[in-house]
This record gives C-alpha cells, sequence and structure tokens, in this order.
C-alpha cells in the first residue's frame, strides 16, 4: 500500500435530488466525507436515506447536482460520460446485492468480462481471470454457469469480477442482503481480506449491523445528511 | 468471448429466435420468387435484339399485312435480312396444353434468331420438310417428343387438325431463351389457305427485319412505315425490344403491384425483426447496465446489439436465399407455360442480401438508441 497525505476519496458539499414529475425529491443534503486509502467502510441507514445514491456516485455511475468527489486525484463529478465509462474500467470494482452476472457467460467468462476493455492479450486475460477466481476459492468452477452456482459462489465470482482488473476502490451495496448466514459471512470475510491482506479501498452499503462490523469505519445516513453510526445492537435491526 | 456471448444471447430464446429466422427466411424466399416473377415477365424484352426490327399492322397486331411488302423492305438501306411469320395458335391434343407456336419462313427466320441453336443436320431436315416442325427443348421435354415424332395441333387460329413431323429440336445459347416454342413452315399454312381460304393466304401477321446496326433502327423503321402509308395496310414498325415492351405494358399495373408486394413483405419482416431485438434486449435492461458499469461504451453494446440483429436476419436470409433455387426450380416447373424462361438472376440474389442486411440493421436502431440512452442507475433499478 502507497503511503499518502490526502484520503483516497475526497468528498465535498454534495447534493442530489432526483425529480419525480413535477416534484424535486432531496436524496443527499451537503455530504462531505474522506474515506482513506484500503479502508473498509460501512454506510448504513434506513431505506430511502440516500445510502445507496452516494454510493453510486462515488463509484461514478450516476451524476451530482453540486459539490465534488476527487478519488486518488481525479475528480470524477468534471469527467464526460465516455471518460467516466473509462475510469470506472480502470478504477472501480462492483459488488451488487443480487450479483448481477451475465447468465450466458461461465463464472471464467464472468471474471474475464472488465478484462476485454484492459487491452490485454486473450491469454492474460485468462490467466488474471483464473487468479481472481483462485483468490475466491472457486478454480474448480471456473466452467459453471451462474445458474449452476449457489447465491455465495455467485457472489464469490462477483467479487473476483471486482478485483481482477485491480481497481483502487470496491463498491459492494448490500453484497449478503441476498445470502444465508454462512454465505454471508465467508462474503464478509472475503471483503476483509481484501481490505486488510490486499489493501484495497472497500465502500459497502448495508443494513446488516453483523456486516457493518466487519467494516473498519462506520458511517450513518438518515434522510440524505451524513453523520457518525449511533451504537445500535444488531438486535435493534432484526 | 464477444462472439460467443452475442451467439448465446441470439439463442437465449430459442424458439423466439428460431420463429424469427423462419420469418425472415419466408420472407426472402417470397421477395426472390416475386423479384423472379418480374424478371420472367420481361424475359422476351431482356433477350431481344438490337439488330432486329418488328414490322405489323399499324391498326393491330390481328391484322395481317401482305407478303408482297417483303420484297420492298428487303431493298432499302441498312436492311440486311427480312423473315415473316404468323401466329399460329394451335394446341396440342387439349387446349390446356398452351404453348407459343409460330408459322414461319424457317431459313430466314433461323438466320436472323442465332440464338436458336440446331444441329445442323437437324436443321437441313427441317428446311427440306415442309411439313416439318422445330420445338425448343423444355417443349420437347414437356411432351415426351422425340425427333421424328408426328405431332398433331389443332388449330385455332387457322381451323382444322394439322400434321407436323419434328425434324429438329432447338437449344438456348444461354438461359435467358426460351425453349418453350414452336416453329413450323408458313408456307405450309399458305398452301392450304390457297386451297381452303384463298382470301386469307400470301398475308403474314408480322415481319422480322434484320438491319445492318442498331444505330440505323429509327431510321429504318421510319423509311418502312412512310413507305406503306396510305396503303391499305399501313405498318408500325419498332425495335423488337420496344415490341415486347407493348405486351409487358400491357400488364403493368401487375408487375408494378408485384413489386410493390415484394417490398412490402421484406417491411413486415423488418417490423417483425424489430419487434424481437426490442423485447429481447429491453428483456436484457439490467444486463446491459452492468456492461455499463463495467464501463462498456455505448458503441461497444451497439455492436453487441447489432451483431445479434445481424445474425437473426443474416440466418433467415441465407436460409431464404438458398431455399429460392429449388422453390424457383418447382414454380417454373408448375407455371412453365406463362413462364417459359424463370430463372433467378444475379440481381435478385443481390437484392434479397442487401434486404437481409437492410432488415439486420434497420432493426437494432431502436433497442440501440435505447441502450445508448439508457441511465446506469436506472437500469440497475438501485435508485433509492
Amino acid at each position: 500500500m502507497n503511503e499518502r497525505n490526502s484520503p483516497l476519496v475526497q468528498i465535498k458539499d454534495l447534493n442530489k435530488s432526483y425529480r419525480r414529475g413535477n416534484q424535486i425529491i432531496p436524496v443527499l443534503d451537503n455530504i462531505a466525507l474522506d474515506i482513506s486509502e484500503g479502508d473498509f467502510l460501512a454506510l448504513m441507514g434506513p431505506s430511502g436515506s440516500g445510502k445507496s445514491t452516494l454510493l453510486n456516485l462515488i463509484a461514478g455511475l450516476d451524476r451530482v447536482d453540486r459539490g465534488t468527489i476527487n478519488i486518488d486525484g481525479i475528480e470524477i463529478t468534471s469527467l464526460s460520460e465516455t471518460r467516466l465509462a473509462e475510469w470506472r474500467a480502470t478504477n472501480v470494482g462492483f459488488i451488487f446485492q443480487f450479483y448481477n452476472l451475465i447468465p450466458v457467460l461461465t463464472a471464467l467468462e464472468n471474471v474475464e468480462l472488465p478484462l476485454l476493455l484492459s487491452g490485454l492479450s486473450r491469454k492474460e486475460r485468462r490467466r488474471h481471470a483464473v487468479l481472481a477466481l483462485e483468490l475466491v476459492s472457486l478454480q474448480d468452477r471456473m466452467d459453471h454457469y451462474p445458474r449452476q452456482l449457489s447465491g455465495g459462489q455467485q457472489q464469490r465470482v462477483a467479487i473476483a469480477r471486482a478485483v481482477v482488473t485491480d481497481p483502487t476502490i470496491l463498491v459492494a451495496d448490500e453484497p449478503t442482503g441476498d445470502l444465508d448466514r454462512n454465505s454471508a459471512e465467508e462474503v464478509l470475510q472475503l471483503m476483509d481480506r481484501l481490505s486488510g491482506d490486499l489493501g484495497k479501498t472497500v465502500i459497502m452499503v448495508t443494513h446488516d449491523p453483523r456486516a457493518a462490523k466487519k467494516a473498519r469505519t462506520m458511517r450513518y445516513l438518515d434522510k440524505g445528511v451524513l453523520a457518525d453510526a449511533p451504537e445500535i445492537s444488531p438486535k435493534e435491526y432484526l | 468471448m464477444l462472439l460467443k456471448l452475442v451467439l448465446r444471447n441470439t439463442f437465449r430464446h430459442r424458439l423466439r429466435t428460431l420463429l424469427t429466422v423462419a420469418g425472415m427466411c419466408v420472407a426472402i424466399l417470397a421477395f426472390a420468387l416475386l423479384r423472379t416473377v418480374v424478371s420472367a415477365w420481361y424475359a422476351g424484352v431482356e433477350a431481344s435484339s438490337a439488330n432486329r426490327l418488328i414490322t405489323r399492322n399499324s391498326i393491330s397486331l390481328v391484322f395481317p399485312l401482305p407478303l408482297s411488302y417483303r420484297d420492298k423492305i428487303r431493298q432499302m438501306d441498312g436492311v440486311s435480312k427480312v423473315s415473316y411469320g404468323n401466329w399460329f395458335g394451335g394446341y396440342y391434343v387439349d387446349r390446356k396444353n398452351f404453348f407459343a407456336n409460330f408459322a414461319v419462313e424457317p431459313e430466314s427466320y433461323l438466320s436472323l434468331y442465332p440464338e436458336y441453336q440446331l444441329p445442323a443436320e437437324q436443321k437441313t431436315a427441317f428446311f427440306r420438310d415442309r411439313k416439318s416442325c422445330v420445338a425448343g427443348r423444355k417443349l420437347a421435354r414437356r411432351f415426351g417428343w422425340k425427333v421424328g415424332d408426328n405431332i398433331t395441333l389443332t388449330g385455332t387460329i387457322f381451323p382444322g387438325k394439322w400434321d407436323f413431323v419434328l425434324r429438329a429440336i432447338y437449344r438456348g445459347r444461354d438461359d435467358t431463351i426460351d425453349e418453350n416454342q414452336f416453329f413450323l413452315h408458313w408456307d405450309y399454312i399458305n398452301e392450304s389457305l390457297k386451297k381452303t381460304t384463298p382470301r386469307r393466304a400470301d398475308q403474314v401477321g408480322f415481319y422480322i427485319v434484320g438491319i445492318a446496326a442498331p444505330e440505323l433502327a429509327a431510321k429504318i423503321a421510319e423509311t418502312i412505315d412512310r413507305t406503306f402509308k396510305n396503303s391499305r395496310a399501313e405498318t408500325l414498325t419498332e425495335t423488337e425490344k420496344a415490341f415486347q415492351m407493348s405486351f409487358v405494358s400491357m400488364s403493368e399495373a401487375i408487375i408494378t403491384a408485384i413489386r410493390l408486394i415484394s417490398f412490402v413483405v421484406i417491411i413486415i419482416i423488418l417490423v417483425v425483426v424489430a419487434n424481437t431485438m426490442v423485447m429481447s434486449v429491453r428483456e436484457r435492461t439490467g444486463e446491459f447496465a452492468i456492461f455499463k458499469t463495467l464501463g462498456f461504451g455505448g458503441l461497444y453494446l451497439a455492436g453487441l446489439i447489432l451483431a445479434e440483429s445481424l445474425l437473426i436476419s443474416g440466418l433467415g436470409g441465407a436460409v431464404g436465399i438458398a431455399l429460392t433455387f429449388p422453390a424457383a426450380r418447382t414454380f417454373a416447373a408448375a407455371v412453365g407455360n406463362w413462364f417459359p424462361v424463370f430463372n433467378v438472376e444475379a440481381l435478385t440474389i443481390y437484392l434479397a442480401v442487401a434486404g437481409a442486411l437492410t432488415v439486420g440493421i434497420v432493426a437494432a436502431v431502436i433497442p440501440i438508441w435505447r441502450v445508448i440512452g439508457l441511465r446506469v442507475v436506472e437500469g440497475l433499478g438501485r435508485i433509492e
């Protein structure tokens, strides 16, 4: 991990609202947030609090109304759509609640998919994808299609796809939301390893306090305003 | 891997894809057959020679011209040969056995039509025997005739039973030449008329005028018609192509309708393929959002959609084109009486290929436009 003085992610005065017909619905209000390199941050909050919207903005999937997001020295809020797509391809790894694997591709092909934009040779792409699948202990499931894998295995394939390009940050939206307890635990351990052992910066949105407990930093969003996470016992969430 | 992705996505809903491919196949087949019908209609026009003029009665083809015009025409500048003939209008055994049959002056006629190719000995035999006849190869095959066979035609314009001996079978120089015609000696009919109805003797239905060069056509035609102006049988002389066109133009409305229908078929299948593509892409909106999330740009995704659309239309088009040839042969066998030359032209195949490609490209436009405009967060359904 490289030493840096400034945070990897710097968010300043961030505002976001959505328009539904004539109505403007504010979602995020003057968000300011710094995330250090190698951190494992959990963003918590009730439904509709704006945490997934914040995650989308950090990942460059959506546009801010006002404010700036600077990641690793790049102000992504000023990038064009094309440049933003290129930036996402090399700097962000995505992990979704419902895995979002391409059903007609095998596990190996799903992991190889983001590397199509990397300019690597076919052989090199294969090698990277196999390594990523080994990292999530699914080397024996490479030729399986998503429908032939359990939920936990599919999520591990999704994690392999997220890390295969060696991105700057990993964003995870409810990564354990669709998993049973054991599979969720496996996935969380894996994410913890990615952050702890490999120094990846992980930003995770979750409702699950048990998942949030795995993170090193917790922030809480309520009605679009960011606050330190309150001390909440898992029972209050269950 | 992208090729795999295109193939697997195309056949994800096998039944839907196969039905669309089948629809495309039928549309291209129908398009090619309809175009071939149109081409067949123009076969006579296409086979016309620029070195031949046709002179007929200016009132109508039904009215004859005197045989005496032959020598006057032959003496005109630029005229190399003159032949003549009559539409005989006979049928073989049954009225439904229709085919074109002409009473002609054999030597001059065949020398003006080198595209009808006969073996030398058969040609000589035909010239020598006034009661002989010549049949095209396809016509002879249709009725099982062989050289030496006796053939009786029942006349409609020249009533009675007419007996002929088949002395020759001609082949067309190429596949654009009609091999379903039947030629007999004009003299044989004329001699008979002299005995039975002398007022109809020494009359011809048309003259075929061989000219030295195509550029002389207008001048010679004008000279012929001027020569016989104010006579009891004024003439109308035109190029063989214009003469053939006058028959085709009688059916112009039908031909235009067939042409229009052939393009309507393509438009219908375009809508069907476009519908399949729109449905297929809409079902995968989330997947396209994933692609965009991973950094794949609009052009990349447009390429994937276009490839799927072209694969469907290309497959259907290829099978349709492949089936066109046996279908055209079957069609020709069924309606050979009306379309003696029924060949699938190269232009028809080029148009069918262009039609299939156009369908593939245009059908992809709406889904591509939608995917390019897709906002990732909307596609993922993750707006909180």
